[in-house]
């Protein structure tokens, strides 16, 4: 899960989320007691439906100001180290 | 028309899909108002949304979705009530580590393209997605192995894109070949996209398996890094005889993702079915539902234009051809039936304005610079006669080097005189009169006879005469 | 709380030319000095930007313009809300020092309103606690007790209120992290309908349940601050596109005729003292005129359960961009990937990653029907059980905190006592209701109780209208 989420944890963290996760997930049981079949999942408070905008320009951001705010960036782009093993 | 029908090796059928990714022709973004421009400075065309900057919320492009639909519609795909779901995984290029597609519900369904007669691709879906931002990478000869790094501009990412998914429908590679081609016909006929390969505009990634027919779907890899339409073929026929080669081997093909070499002319591991993140599909909470109505759907529908696969059948009636003549595909694909068929309602003789245009246009474009009423009044004293094919030719070349001009007084500038019905009537007499036992074989059904009378009136009009007109002639007293 | 001067007080006099808005940020900025360095409500204080800010007001009062209904209030912004050009944090070392290019639209808003911002406040974690003990830069204390912690997540905001260094602030609130620190400090919290107030610029948590609300001395201020950032945007998606109801008749209008429902099933779990102060509340509501009704909403108590998966599981998502490539901080590695590692290893505090790797779980394939799909169900049928619940009353009462403040390290050791606090917000998240806390009798040492009024989809007006009762039966601000 850790991967998946591509964080890094110190052998201490890793067992303490282990031990707190495991113990959510038990407490998250209780869910399983209802019965859902009938019901739809809710993915927003409201329906709302159809919101779009017309495709004409907004303002678009410095360029400058982006770039100075990013951890690497040269001729006008962000730097990386090498990709290895990521998806393309 | 090449074989689009078989291919087979070593007792084995391909199995291939097709997903086809179309940057739409949009001013702006799919969820943001930044310029969707190809070329400009790196990481100009940015805002929040493109950036992936924290705050930044996704609005969805009207414009977008009307070209989209017309995709599907134009596909005949099922336009559907539609949500929008995150793709979740971590890559530089993607800025908010999830690309916002559709995956439960899209909003183009089961639709189909037809390739050549009777053979029909289905397609599954058509959806929408954003596009990424794009990473070049420095060292290592421009590859990702070996590279020191890689630089990364967000231009590109949030351009609208459709994806275009195809059932394993196609059976070879000329299939494959024909199906992105029509694809792009269709695409650039109702004003989608551009399309282009070169560019980016339009990428296609290929799934492959094969089989014995009649037999299970085999396992399949998918075949990316192909940029035009030939390395297409070329990469779908090697990556089926290489399956074919390992199962004949008695090795089980991984599912795997697979990078196409250009220059090798092979395909190679990119990553393994292991390798793939889980992509955590979840409805995106930023944004709701569309759904875009009957009333919108039947007006995109309504306001298609002519779709490629019509303008072929409306054309060929005209002239008489088949709709899978190179001739008529060739004209369509130009984009210039509409010429023909204006030059042809002014002057008739549509085969001919066929042929012509098909000769001599193809630098002439969508629209041709040579005024239809010019070549209609060339056309013209084709058909009557007044000109023979030769002189016809000539003068046709003379049009197109000169964008048009009066073809009667080219023809009396170059020295073509009319040959006039009547004139051409006298010679025939003459002829006749000058050799009775050539016409009396003649009439009495001897073919060859007829090349004796046709010398004369040649000799007689010093070579002027249209040796087709002559020969109707004959053919026409003889009774 | 008491002795501070309340905003609209502010608004007047300085709109009047009776004091200057400067003098009012000066007495606020003495406060300050004499007391953050023990709360620690700040992350940033703009002293500077806010003497600019309010001389600026104070021009044009003198040249006769009318500035805004907030002219000359100072007001805390959360530390999760995007100011350009000055640092926004969330209290995270990933985002120490970055500069958004972007205003939030609240915060624009505010600006035009004359608002002067007087500082970014401390939160937990990126909005995820309930103490503001997750901060990566220090915990906030409460100012009543500095033993004890404000709430959280927006703890901070809190604070700076209730220590007079601001008349008024916003914060955010996922599951309670407005209305629970509002309770613990004794001031007034509201978490609004779902959509009413625009998310652009609001640092995301957990999209579908993020609402940006006031903190505030009294409800009528509360009325103010509120209908100055509530309305459509069309920059977020999911804003709602009708105008935001006034709620200025509200606040005089009295609970007469009004049906308030007690929940004879909510969850346990309340200390002895906040149920007493629930029912005095009952008692003073029915003497005012309402009509109590019991009610039972059986699905309330799988709320904290649905939370901790749909929360988390966003947050996940939510969260992947911090990665180190555009903006933020950035651990330095070999390779792309250990880079991402490293960063978010390095950047993210424990309770962060802890829901982070939650939610990847709840979202992943083979869990995500178990898991995340169950609890947009569960979700669903609290929306029907309220539903049905608000055709028989116009408004609920609860506790909004199960105690009053409690002592630092009292609840971090068991993250399900921490999670616990919010069992009486969280169904208000879920559902996308409006919700605010009332500050309503007190408990052990004298601290607050606040007492949470809920309402249906916006149903803002008949809530306040109930706060307003509830504030005048306590002894509270006058209208």
């Amino acid at each position: 899960m850790a991967k998946l989420a591509r964080l890094e944890l110190t052998g201490e963290e890793l067992d303490e989320a282990t031990t707190r996760l495991a113990g959510m997930l038990a407490h998250f049981a209780d869910i399983d007691a209802l019965n859902l079949d009938d019901v739809e999942p809710m993915t927003q408070p409201y329906e709302l439906v159809n919101v779009m905008r017309d495709d004409a320009p907004l303002d678009t951001l410095d360029h400058d100001e982006v770039l100075a705010a990013a951890p690497d960036a040269s001729d006008g782009r962000f730097g990386v180290p090498p990709i290895l093993g990521l998806e393309l | 028309m090449s074989d689009v029908g078989i291919w087979t090796h070593d007792g084995f059928e391909m199995v291939v899909g097709l997903e086809v990714h179309v940057e739409l022709a949009t001013n702006t973004k799919l969820f943001s108002g930044a310029p969707n421009r190809f070329g400009d400075d790196p990481n100009t065309n940015i805002d929040p949304v493109s950036l992936g900057l924290p705050g930044a919320l996704p609005v969805l492009n009207r414009q977008a979705v009307e070209l989209a639909m017309r995709i599907g519609l134009a596909l005949n795909c099922t336009v559907q009530s539609c949500t929008f779901a995150r793709k979740n995984y971590f890559y530089p290029d993607m800025p908010k580590a999830y690309q916002i597609s559709q995956y439960d519900r899209p909003l183009n369904i089961d639709g189909h393209l037809e390739i050549a007669d009777g053979i029909v691709i289905g397609i599954e879906r058509a959806h929408l997605e954003e596009d990424t931002g794009k990473s070049t990478h420095i060292g290592g000869s421009g590859r990702i192995h070996g590279s020191e790094g890689s630089m990364i501009d967000f231009n590109r990412a949030g351009v609208p894109l459709v994806e275009i998914v195809s059932r394993p429908d196609i059976r070879s590679p000329e299939q494959a070949r024909q199906y992105v081609n029509e694809l792009r016909a269709i695409l650039v006929e109702i004003g989608a996209s551009d399309a282009r390969m070169e560019e980016g505009s339009m990428r296609v990634d290929a799934n492959v398996s094969v089989r014995r027919p009649g037999e299970e779907f085999g396992t399949r890899c998918e075949i990316k890094n192909v940029n035009s339409v030939r390395s297409l073929g070329r990469a779908i026929d090697y990556e089926a005889r290489r399956q074919i080669a390992m199962i004949s081997d008695g090795e089980a093909i991984r599912q795997e993702t697979r990078h196409w070499d250009e220059g090798d002319g092979r395909t190679h591991t990119l990553r393994t079915k292991e390798d793939a993140d889980d992509y955590r599909y979840f409805p995106d909470p930023d944004l709701v539902p569309l759904d875009p109505g009957n009333e919108w759907i039947e007006s995109v529908r309504a306001n298609l234009p002519m779709l490629p696969a019509a303008r072929r059948i409306r054309l060929a009636e005209m002239t008489g051809q088949s709709a899978a003549a190179e001739a008529i595909a060739t004209i369509v694909e130009r984009r210039q039936d509409d010429y023909v068929i204006a030059v042809a309602e002014i002057a008739g003789g549509a085969d001919r304005v066929l042929i012509h245009v098909k000769e001599a246009f193809s630098e002439q474009g969508s629209e041709p610079t040579v005024p239809a009423a010019d070549l209609a009044a060339l056309v013209a004293m084709e058909v009557a006669g007044e000109l023979t094919s030769t002189q016809t030719k000539t003068l046709l070349g003379d049009l197109v080097d000169q964008g048009g001009g009066d073809p009667a007084a080219m023809a009396a500038a170059r020295g073509f005189e009319a040959m006039y019905t009547s004139e051409l009537d006298g010679f025939v007499d003459a002829a006749i009169a000058a050799d009775p036992d050539a016409w009396a074989k003649f009439c009495a059904g001897d073919g060859k006879a007829m090349g004796a009378l046709v010398g004369h009136v040649m000799k007689a009009s010093r070579g002027q005469a249209d040796g087709k007109a002559v020969t109707a002639m004959l053919n026409a007293r003889k009774g | 709380m008491s002795g501070f001067q309340n905003a609209r007080s502010i608004v007047e006099a300085v709109s009047t030319g009776a004091t200057s808005a400067v003098d009012v940020l000066s007495e606020h900025l003495a406060r300050i000095d004499e007391r953050e360095a023990e709360v620690h409500a700040f992350n940033l204080v703009l002293r500077e930007e806010a003497l600019q800010a309010a001389q600026q007001i104070d021009d044009r009062i003198a040249a006769g313009e009318v500035v805004g209904p907030l002219a000359g209030v100072p007001i805390a912004l959360k530390d999760n809300l995007c100011t350009r050009g000055i640092p926004t944090t969330c209290s995270s070392k990933i985002l120490d020092g970055w500069r958004p290019p972007y205003d939030a639209t609240v915060v624009s808003r505010l600006a035009s309103s004359g608002a002067v911002f007087v500082g970014k406040t401390n939160l937990d974690e990126f909005a995820m606690g309930s103490s503001t003990e997750n901060s990566a830069f220090g915990p906030t204390r409460n100012p009543l007790d500095t033993s004890r912690v404000p709430g959280g997540s927006s703890g901070g905001s809190a604070a700076a209120v209730a220590a007079g260094f601001a008349a008024m602030s916003l914060g955010s609130d996922t599951g309670g992290s407005i209305r629970q620190p509002a309770a613990l400090c004794g001031l007034v919290g509201v978490k609004p309908t779902y959509g009413a107030v625009s998310r652009l610029g609001l640092i995301a948590f957990a999209s579908s349940l993020d609402q940006i609300g006031p903190f505030t001395h009294d409800v009528a201020d509360a009325a103010l601050l509120l209908e100055s950032i509530a309305g459509h945007d069309p920059g977020d998606s999911t804003s709602i596109p009708q105008p935001f109801p006034s709620l200025s008749e509200s606040l005089t209008r009295g609970v007469d005729g009004m049906r308030i429902g007690r929940i004879v099933d909510l969850p346990a779990g309340a200390d002895a003292e906040v149920v007493a102060s629930v029912d005095r509340a009952f008692d003073v509501l029915a003497s005012a005129g309402a009509e109590i009704v019991d009610v039972s909403i059986p699905a309330f108590t799988y709320g904290l359960t649905a939370y901790y998966l749909i929360a988390p599981a966003e947050a996940s998502s939510n969260l992947a961009r911090y990665d180190g490539v555009r903006f933020g901080s950035r651990v330095e590695a070999p390779d792309t990937n250990s880079m991402y590692m490293a960063t978010r290893g390095e950047g993210f505090g424990p309770e962060v990653k802890r829901r982070i790797m939650l939610g990847t779980y709840a979202l992943s394939a083979g869990y995500y029907d178990a898991y995340y799909g169950k609890a947009l169900k569960v979700r669903r049928l609290m929306a029907e059980d309220f539903a049905k619940v608000y055709q028989s009353v116009d408004a609920l009462i609860t506790p909004a905190s199960p105690s009053v403040a409690f002592p630092f390290g009292s609840k971090t050791s068991d993250p399900l006592a921490m999670y616990l606090c919010d069992t009486y917000t969280i169904p208000s998240n879920l559902i996308g209701h409006p919700a605010m806390s009332v500050p309503f009798g007190s408990g052990e040492q004298d601290l607050p109780i606040g007492v949470q009024v809920l309402a249906p989809e916006m149903g803002e007006p008949t809530m306040f209208a109930v706060a307003a009762e509830l504030e005048r039966a306590a002894g509270g601000s006058h209208v």
